[in-house]
């Protein structure tokens, strides 16, 4: 699927030769060079990728890891499938830099069990940077070694979770670990591991080849540089594109060819809905923060059978570990059904919502953190229509 | 895993936080935190529930149990840290910096009251039927948070069918609230792995591989997961009912042998604290209850150290003097039931390192149907024999088809601490109550070593006492017959003893340094095997392994609830006991020389001897349960 609007970061000339800079860089210096730019986890939780890299680089270890976690899970984002499908090499060569910043030796791409159609072309392109000398023994030269090995996951949403993507690339059952200690300081196999997105990962090249200050200047003053975004439901133009962080939604749903828009779920299923009226908030870790995910419902569509189908999806998806994640989202999804049935009472409607606030800080891991997100701001937001309505 | 590889099978994220901590002085010291508005200094990577318990804060608890590692399942020990987002478990958050805690702010409140009610949602069964009645951990929290009614609905069906199949141990999974705390028993404290979790989210269950019930698994029975389930959703299997109709029925004769642990731990079951013995006390209210005799097992305790002293002095012999290859160095005790399907099952090729005496509950059960029948002129067919013992292993033990060697079922029924404690307080006595009264002859009295079996090292220490004293002639080298390096709660502990001046007949163990080990809990067991796979214990000669943390007095039918300071208090009152008993050596125990004079005549290891108290191992490995 073609990038439809102008590119900003992800355009093959800006990448240049940033990966032979980087590597004749000082390690530490790009530690300092991606802190300077700003960047930020693009995964959606919004983590200073160099202050994630700093604490890697500093702690002492033996072994050190990172992993590239593609597994893509979150419900309408596609944006690291065409990344690793476009830009094959830059991911790959975002974890060298990445290994080489922090002094590790060996990478893993964690990806998503659906997308095993792309093992031959990720190993193939692996094995071309290797024919290159930029993979393996002594890279460009240099002392430094290091290797790429492709995982496939089994299907869970929560290995997305990182703790829980390392557990399962250690060959246990998904589950979130206990934070902290963060994987940073206590990761695979118990050796300090960057976690890092597809994304974050492949930018780093560019922001090396163009410099921190010209990444720093796209976007806004707390979410540096630009975001792709995959688009899907009621639009003319679904499709992955890129924007500079602090895009208006009014602007977003005009480039996609969005008409009669009602509703609009920002950071997938566990994101946020909001209203057409809220058409002047932005897309940016201080408003609307995502992962990558837009989906637009027009004026057709029942919210509450949208609930619906989020909160099933979470009863499923939860990895059954923690009580408030567990049972609360079965029971958030009773509540929907009870709406559904006319039959839940506004007290109980309230006492639901007060539990989805429990969830939201009670939960182990971001799963059950945001899964009463869409339940929450559906009701909020359009509790009266749906009261209405049954 | 790899073979010969000793790798754990705990997943990192169960193992304890690896901070890394040199020592608090190293990084400046103490941490200044606030907890509920009052300041406290606390040592750095602390967790905040410990934390709270150091300065007497109560924090309830689910999923946490001092035995284990952190989980952080359950959630309810949520608290407040200011300027965080989110609530933190107590179990799991380190406190590595300053901050400021609260554990009973309005959210913290609501929030454990939503989660409460919750799992009061999903656990299906109702308290008065429940064996935990009383002593229930959800119970007791309900209580404590007032919940006065289903806020998010119950469960009015059971939706599992309650797994009966063991002899051991009872699965009602509609009780369970998924603390995993057996998940990471089995797991983590026991190296076992039988019981797992099973799908995802909702439709998340503990179970057992491929879901088959657990007596088609690889399962030890040593109950440990029992005494770390906060509901009932774990219990024993109770023959209590049928003992009840066996008592009643004026046609059987039925005797009951206490073991030591249990009589070590009873009275918590009736409010005292932990290390009260009220072994004859016990006697009077097994009377009171209506058995018809009262039996010491540390009787057969003592014939279990000559039997298997002897078999000792006898593989040594072999080995040195007849050069004899196909004899097993180091020799392994067999008591302990767990340990015994634990060989069996992980390393079905070193069995013929188990000492082939069989129990102390076994021998009894076959000497009572024999010897005990003859002397009192009882037909062995009316016979029951119950055996209260610490423990839900004994009760497959006693099941075990080659225990017919009496010509009936050598033990009828194996009947736990727990158990027993029910049907006193049924039959309406108050136990501490009671006056005291003796054993019943003819086996009386028995040694100390015998009750010593109780606590981990127990049976080296008693075995070590005779064989010294019969190679020898002359008393253990120990102050006071205490054989410290046998005490003690180490997981893997080894000590030795010179002999030297040896009698005549054992002139080929002059100068020998006899080698012991001892370990208790079979994870312990585990890297003791992993030695011995390797070739690592050729010098050793004698290695004590017990199923259970702690040993019996740890066992999967003690009292609940347990933690490294409850056996300990139960292991101090063994040993105090101990101390004051006249007889404290199983060789010299007269009832013990009577039954060797008169019944078992060719002595210890004798041709009577191995037809009644010797048994036989199965290869199981991972496909016979």
């Amino acid at each position: 699927m073609p990038i439809l609007n102008k590119p900003i970061v992800f355009a093959k000339e800006n990448f240049g030769d940033g990966f032979e800079k980087g590597l004749k860089m000082k390690p530490i210096d790009i530690v300092l060079a991606v802190r300077e730019s700003g960047l930020k986890g693009r995964g959606g939780a919004g983590f200073p990728t160099g202050t994630k890299w700093m604490l890697a680089a500093t702690a002492t270890a033996e072994k050190k890891f990172i992993v590239c976690n593609a597994d893509e899970g979150e419900p309408g984002t596609f944006k690291d499938r065409v990344l690793l499908t476009e830009f094959t090499e830059q991911v790959l060569k975002g974890i060298i830099l990445c290994g080489y910043a922090i002094g590790s030796q060996v990478g893993y791409i964690y990806l998503r069990g659906e997308y095993d159609y792309m093992v031959n072309q990720i190993n193939s392109a692996i094995q071309k940077l290797k024919n290159e000398n930029k993979l393996g023994k002594n890279i460009l030269g240099k002392d430094f070694d290091f290797d790429i090995e492709l995982r496939l996951g089994s299907g869970a949403y929560v290995c997305g979770e990182e703790s829980a993507l390392i557990e399962s690339l250690e060959g246990n059952r998904g589950e979130p670990r206990n934070r902290p200690p963060y994987p940073v300081n206590t990761g695979f196999m118990g050796y300090p591991t960057v976690v890092n997105n597809v994304e974050t990962l492949a930018t780093v090249p560019a922001i090396l080849n163009l410099g921190s200050d010209w990444y720093r200047n796209i976007g806004t003053d707390k979410s540096r540089g630009s975001k792709l975004i995959s688009v899907s439901g009621d639009v003319e133009f679904p499709g992955v594109y890129e924007i500079p962080f602090g895009t208006k939604i009014k602007d977003m749903l005009e480039l996609v060819g969005a008409k009669d828009t009602k509703a609009i779920q920002i950071g997938g299923a566990s994101g946020t809905c909001i209203s057409a009226k809220e058409l002047n908030r932005n897309l940016s870790f201080e408003d609307l923060p995502t992962g990558g995910s837009i989906i637009v419902f027009n004026n057709s569509r029942n919210m509450l059978k949208i609930l619906k189908n989020f909160m099933e999806f979470f009863v499923e998806e939860s990895c059954g570990q923690c009580t408030p994640c567990r049972i609360g989202n079965k029971k958030l999804l009773d509540g929907v059904n009870m709406i559904e049935k006319g039959e839940c009472s506004v007290a109980y409607l309230k006492e639901l919502l007060s539990l989805g606030e429990t969830m939201r800080i009670t939960s182990k891991c971001g799963l059950g953190q945001s899964s009463p997100n869409p339940f929450i701001s559906i009701l909020t937001t359009f509790g009266d229509e749906i009261l209405a309505t049954y | 895993m790899t073979d010969g590889n000793y790798v754990s099978r705990t997943p990192v994220s169960q193992q304890p936080l690896k901070i890394e901590q040199s020592s608090p002085h190293d990084i400046g010291g103490l941490v200044e935190i606030e907890i509920n508005r009052k300041k406290f200094k606390v040592p750095f990577g602390m967790t905040i529930l410990e934390a709270c318990k150091l300065f007497d804060i109560h924090v309830p608890t689910l999923c946490h149990h001092e035995d284990l590692c952190i989980a952080g399942v359950c959630r309810i020990c949520s608290v407040e840290v200011e300027g965080m987002r989110t609530l933190q478990a107590a179990c799991s958050f380190p406190i590595t910096q300053s901050m400021k805690i609260h554990t009973s702010s309005e959210k913290v409140r609501k929030s454990r009251r939503h989660i409460l009610d919750l799992l009061l949602s999903e656990h299906y069964g109702e308290c008065y039927s429940c064996v935990r009645n009383n002593n229930c951990e959800l119970q007791k929290l309900a209580k404590e948070y007032g919940v006065d009614f289903y806020r998010f609905g119950h469960v009015k069906e059971p939706y599992y069918d309650i797994d009966k199949s063991s002899y051991s141990i009872v699965r009602d999974m509609n009780k369970c609230i998924l603390c995993r705390r057996c998940v990471r028993t089995c797991i983590d404290l026991q190296e076992v792995g039988v019981l797992e979790a099973l799908n995802r989210g909702y439709d998340t269950k503990i179970t057992t591989f491929l879901d088959k019930p657990i007596s088609e698994v690889i399962c030890i029975n040593c109950g440990q997961c029992i005494n770390r389930c906060p509901t009932g959703a774990l219990r024993t299997n109770d023959p209590s009912d049928i003992i009840w109709e066996a008592i009643d029925n004026p046609k059987k004769h039925v005797v009951i042998q206490t073991a030591p642990s249990p009589r070590a731990a009873i009275g918590e079951e009736f409010g005292l604290p932990a290390g009260n013995s009220l072994t004859r006390e016990l006697n009077t209210a097994l009377k009171m209850i209506g058995f018809d005799r009262v039996f010491d097992t540390n009787f057969t305790a003592d014939l279990t150290i000559m039997e298997e002293g002897t078999e000792l002095l006898n593989r040594l012999k072999a080995a040195i003097v007849d050069k004899d290859e196909s004899v097993k160095l180091p020799q392994f005790t067999s008591c302990s039931p767990g340990w015994v399907k634990y060989c069996e099952h992980f390393y079905p090729d070193f069995l013929s390192h188990l000492s082939t005496a069989k129990s102390p509950q076994q021998m009894f059960g076959a000497v009572i149907k024999t010897f005990y029948a003859q002397e009192e002129n009882i037909d062995p067919a009316d016979i029951v024999t119950v055996a209260l013992m610490p423990c839900s292993a004994k009760k497959f033990e006693c099941n075990r088809p080659e225990m017919v060697d009496s010509g009936f079922k050598d033990v009828d029924f194996g009947l736990t601490t727990r158990e027993l404690a029910q049907m006193i307080k049924e039959a309406g006595i108050n136990l501490p109550d009671l006056p005291k009264s003796n054993f019943d002859e003819p086996f009386g009295e028995a040694s100390g070593a015998g009750l010593i079996f109780g606590a981990t090292g127990g049976v080296m220490e008693a075995a070590l006492r005779s064989v010294y004293e019969i190679v020898t002639g002359r008393t253990v080298p120990f102050d006071n017959l205490v054989i410290s390096p046998c005490r003690g709660m180490e997981g893997v502990r080894e000590a030795s003893v010179k002999l030297e001046n040896v009698k005549n007949e054992w002139k080929f163990l002059e100068g020998v340094e006899l080698k012991f080990m001892i370990a208790h809990g079979t994870a312990n067991a585990k890297k003791v095997m992993e030695k011995l796979k390797k070739g690592e214990l050729k010098d050793v000669h004698f290695v004590e392994i017990m199923g259970c943390p702690g040993g019996c007095l740890g066992g999967g039918g003690q009292p609940i609830p347990t933690s490294p300071e409850i056996r300990q208090k139960r292991a101090e009152s063994i040993y105090k006991e101990e101390a004051e008993l006249p007889i404290r050596k199983s060789h010299e125990n007269p009832h013990v020389a009577y039954l060797y004079s008169k019944f078992l005549t060719e002595g210890p290891c004798g041709h009577l001897s191995h037809k009644l108290l010797h048994t036989t191992y199965t290869k199981r490995g991972n496909y016979i349960a």
